[in-house]
């Protein structure tokens, strides 16, 4: 694999293809765009099979680095946490290219081709080795999603566009003088150089504010969240899956990539901003879901509560909240994404969200409930499923830091579990009345080609994670050892046992 | 220095004076039915300039005594001014020649790349005034010439509105330049920029600037300030921008801003270096009061053109974060940021010329963009490019120039200056979204008049391109350019 360069392929596959659609027929379009994001699936994988995970390994592999713009370089390279976001990235593309080849019907080349541009930008995002490289990638993905909104979205379209811009634009822009103060400071813009330079401590508070600043807006946390529902449910389904299955992960990796291991003692010190922010996420989202009447909305104050899962995680300053958050990262792109394309699928066949409007369709459309069902149970975090796996590290993390945020968020589970059962019985069952609900046909096989990859993924994550922690484990490893130093001391280890409290690095070894 | 080797520096000027005159006699003795060939004649003499630079006239120093210098400085605005000019030649005579109420010949007449030439001129030794009495006469120069374009279609009514208006207010603006010359040479008895800065250095270190010579420095800023429309001496910009014919008003909003920047930069740097602390508040206001009011103020319009009046006011006041700094890395970053700017302006502007009727009448409403991108998707992708490029969202190259006036800022300890400055642009990037929205979410408006000019595309094409991500590829040229061009002044 050495000398090829892996990354600038998988990037130039999209945009190579994202031209070619512009002069095609939508039908040809259809197809290239379909064929492009195959081809960087198949990469992916190439990729991941080639990811060295043993002890001697570096942990930045495919590197690539190249100056060519002065200022700063192409430079790519992924550790296991950038290789298993890229990998959900290039899984989900094929899914929205299928999702949308009947439900869009107007200015399908254009469609297409700016769906290959955001795999083009989260893939740059995701590989960046550079730091201006990356807010290029992370700031562009702003005007695709703009377009998709505003072109193929619903009848609140604007607003939703212009909300989703100006609100993630305005989060980003105080990361970028951030950014220039600490290139100044550092001398460099090399993320792995930067990654284990010690900004002074004074100056670490104000660097971490401006990128989360931008961060937030992105996960989104609470009170950040509120162009979140509106871009939601205003984007074609396809962009919805998108949206929260790549787009939002853009957040927690600007977390786990730049404020934790930049700005640790930043961190420690402002971590009761992302707990409480998260606590107040997980309960007020959840009630705000249960009342929803339109199912996108739903689906979309769920996203919230599950994000804030990852940011405590991802600031539990241990091995288990680090891996768990970014499991949930991994399991809320797949189950999100594929209850808004279970909603996609109903919403072709009777062109509305509203939840009143259905009901029964375990009758008519068995294999569809089946499937429902599936990510319903995922996305609750049944046991055996990915959600599981993800919510449970994550708050084991987390309880070593702070109880009180433990049993506020552990709630979440319960209102999920709520929120969701409430939708399915109104969607799926009761009594089939409505003429044209009795009239939908079940799944059809597009359909079932795009729902039962994400459902085999979604088990295989919940019923063996070994496959998915593997290469994460050493750069999460490397990432707690760094961040020791500013390490908060919990409160969870009151009890009266003399029993020495469980070392962090230790209970990595065993799950 | 021999009176030879002081014309060889000049040579571009000297070009393009003489040529100025040859043309004129051309367009006397043969009519405005020379008018195209007069045209592309103009052209070729500002290549002929461009290329003159490469000699002595690009770095060679002083001429006619300390009055005038070549340097790299120099050589780069005059570059970036000869580009737009010759744009703003190239896409003139099919917009004249389409207004038939002037006669068969429409508007098309000779004075107009005569004219352009002249204003080439004067924004030349505009860029390479090291004197103060060359700063005015280059200014004035190209001033005087500024009127007549403004109202050149002269049974246009807007258009000779726009002409009186500008003379008016720049009448005003030149006098309170002179009154601060006046006061500057009184208090430091030259008018040379060394020696200014030489006295202003010295009474820095013996206590403090005198009154006196702030006041002229205050004056002397304002009436440059006005050139470049930074707020608050911008208000002529709307209105001239709306009235003048769309060619011109392309040419006001590039050539002259670039030369305007230019002498602003070397003035505060030259001559005012010692006192930058005297300044540098002056131009942090301007800056930000300019980035807000030209933000704010376009929201509103209805009109392309006045919003495009209100975009430049917004991105002067970007350029004059970097003249902030008063670093060489700020220098240079100002002098990028007017490169970038001037593809990008003169690319919206080719655009505007697209907007006509079925029967060829410009249009001017933004509500006459709608549904664009699917009459003309070329020309809509073209114009979202700009748009989102002046916006400065990545990874168009407009990005890259607030990149670096914020990086100088940055690095000069202005951060706070420079966080104000970038969340101020999240509110332009508002109605750039809307034309952006205008084009491509709205319903179709009637079409456009199809597109007549391969020349007019081409360049559209061209612009789109340079501003396009590809446009990083150049990025390193142009900073080592402009850092030497930067390193002249210091």
């Amino acid at each position: 694999m050495n000398g090829i360069p892996i990354l600038s392929i998988m990037l130039l596959v999209p945009m190579v293809a994202a031209l070619a659609c512009l002069y095609a027929s939508a039908g040809n379009a259809r197809r290239i765009a379909l064929g492009a994001t195959l081809l960087d699936l198949a990469l992916g994988a190439l990729m991941w099979a080639q990811f060295d995970v043993s002890g001697a390994a570096p942990q930045w592999q495919f590197v690539e680095f190249h100056p060519i713009f002065g200022r700063f370089a192409w430079a790519l390279g992924i550790d296991g946490i950038a290789l298993m976001l890229i990998m959900l990235t290039v899984f989900l593309m094929p899914i929205c290219i299928a999702a949308s080849w009947q439900s869009i019907q107007k200015r399908v080349p254009e469609y297409m081709a700016l769906f290959l541009v955001v795999e083009v930008l989260m893939i740059g995002t995701f590989s960046a080795q550079d730091l201006f490289l990356f807010y290029i990638f992370f700031e562009a993905g702003l005007i695709p999603m703009y377009l998709i909104i505003g072109i193929w979205g619903g009848p609140r379209r604007i607003y939703a566009s212009y909300k989703f811009f100006l609100y993630t634009l305005l989060g980003s822009v105080l990361m970028l003088i951030a950014m220039l103060w600490m290139a100044h400071e550092a001398g460099t813009t090399e993320i792995p150089v930067l990654l284990n330079h010690n900004f002074p401590v004074g100056a670490q508070n104000w660097l971490w504010l401006a990128f989360f600043a931008s961060f937030a807006v992105k996960v989104p946390m609470w009170p950040v969240h509120t162009w979140l529902p509106d871009a939601h449910v205003e984007a074609p389904t396809a962009g919805s899956v998108i949206l929260a299955g790549v787009m939002l992960k853009l957040g927690g990796y600007g977390f786990i990539r730049f404020s934790v291991p930049m700005f640790p003692q930043a961190s420690e010190a402002l971590i009761w901003v992302i707990l409480s922010l998260s606590m107040i996420a997980v309960v007020y989202t959840s009630l705000v879901a249960l009342v929803q009447a339109d199912m996108k909305k739903l689906i979309a104050y769920s996203s919230v509560a599950h994000m804030a899962i990852v940011t405590i995680g991802l600031f539990a300053f241990n091995q288990q909240g680090l891996e768990g958050a970014m499991i949930v990262m991994l399991s809320h792109g797949l189950v999100s994404g594929a209850l808004f394309l279970c909603v996609g699928v109903i919403y072709d066949r009777l062109h509305t969200r509203e939840i009143d409007r259905y009901g029964g369709l375990a009758e008519n459309m068995p294999r569809y409930a089946l499937f429902f069902m599936l990510f319903t149970m995922a996305s609750i975090g049944l046991p055996g499923t990915s959600g599981f796996v993800g919510e449970l590290l994550s708050l084991m993390g987390i309880y070593q830091v702070s109880s009180i945020a433990t049993v506020v968020c552990t709630t979440g589970i319960i209102l999920g579990a709520a929120y969701m059962l409430y939708l399915y019985r109104r969607i799926v069952f009761g009594a089939l009345t409505k003429p044209d609900v009795k009239a939908m046909p079940d799944l059809s096989k597009r359909e079932i080609a795009f729902l039962l990859p994400i459902a085999l993924a979604v088990l295989w994550m919940g019923i063996y994670p070994e496959s998915f922690l593997r290469p994460m484990r050493a750069d999460v490893a490397t990432l707690v050892a760094r961040v020791a130093q500013a390490k908060p001391i919990g409160d969870a280890q009151l009890a009266v046992s003399t029993v020495e409290p469980a070392d962090a690095g230790a209970e990595g070894a065993h799950q | 220095m021999t009176y030879a080797a002081s014309l060889a520096l000049t040579l571009p000027e000297m070009i393009l004076a003489g040529g100025a005159l040859v043309l004129l006699m051309i367009a006397a003795f043969a009519g405005d039915r020379s008018a195209r060939a007069v045209h592309w004649l103009a052209v070729a003499l500002i290549a002929a300039a461009g290329l003159a630079l490469l000699g002595p006239a690009g770095n060679g120093g002083d001429a006619f005594g300390g009055l005038y210098r070549a340097d790299p400085f120099a050589a780069f605005a005059k570059l970036l001014i000869y580009v737009a000019a010759a744009v703003s030649l190239a896409m003139a005579p099919d917009f004249f020649a389409r207004d038939t109420t002037g006669g068969p010949q429409g508007q098309l007449r000779a004075e107009y790349p005569v004219l352009i030439l002249l204003s080439a001129v004067g924004m030349g030794m505009m860029v390479s005034a090291v004197d103060l009495l060359t700063l005015y006469v280059g200014l004035e120069l190209q001033n005087l010439v500024a009127y007549i374009l403004a109202s050149f279609m002269r049974n246009n009514t807007r258009s000779a509105e726009a002409g009186l208006k500008y003379f008016v207010l720049s009448a005003l603006a030149s006098g309170i330049l002179l009154y601060g010359i006046s006061l500057l040479y009184g208090f430091t008895a030259t008018t040379g920029f060394d020696g200014i800065a030489a006295a202003v250095a010295t009474q820095v270190e013996g206590g403090g600037l005198g009154a006196g010579t702030l006041i002229g420095l205050v004056f002397l800023l304002a009436g440059i300030a006005f050139k470049i429309a930074a707020v608050p001496f911008h208000m002529w910009t709307p209105d001239i921008y709306e009235g003048s014919p769309t060619p011109v008003t392309g040419f006001f909003a590039s050539a002259p801003k670039v030369a305007a920047m230019a002498l602003f930069v070397r003035v505060t740097v030259e001559a005012l270096g010692p006192a930058t602390d005297a300044w540098r508040q002056i131009i942090i206001f301007a800056a930000l009061a300019s980035i807000l009011l030209g933000a704010f103020g376009a929201i509103g319009q209805g009109n392309i053109k006045r919003m495009l009046a209100y975009s430049s006011i917004n991105n002067i006041g970007f350029a004059l974060i970097g003249l902030a700094a008063g670093t060489e890395a700020g220098v240079a970053a100002v002098m990028s940021y007017m490169a970038i700017y001037i593809a990008m302006t003169l690319g919206s502007f080719l655009v505007v010329l697209q907007m006509r009727d079925a029967d060829g009448r410009p249009i001017e409403t933004i509500a006459s963009l709608s549904g664009l991108s699917q009459s003309r998707r070329g020309l809509a992708a073209a114009f979202a490019i700009f748009m989102f490029s002046l916006a400065g969202i990545p990874p168009l190259l407009g990005f890259w120039a607030k990149f670096l006036v914020f990086d100088a800022a940055v690095a000069a300890g202005l951060w706070p200056l420079a966080a104000i400055g970038i969340a101020a642009s999240v509110i332009s990037a508002f109605y750039y979204l809307k034309i952006v929205k205008t084009m491509y979410f709205d319903d179709p408006a009637p079409a456009y008049a199809p597109a007549n000019s391969v020349l007019e595309g081409g360049l559209i094409a061209l612009a789109a391109t340079a501003v396009s991500p590809l446009g990083y590829f150049a990025v390193p040229a142009l900073g080592v350019v402009t850092a030497s061009a930067a390193r002249a002044l210091f």
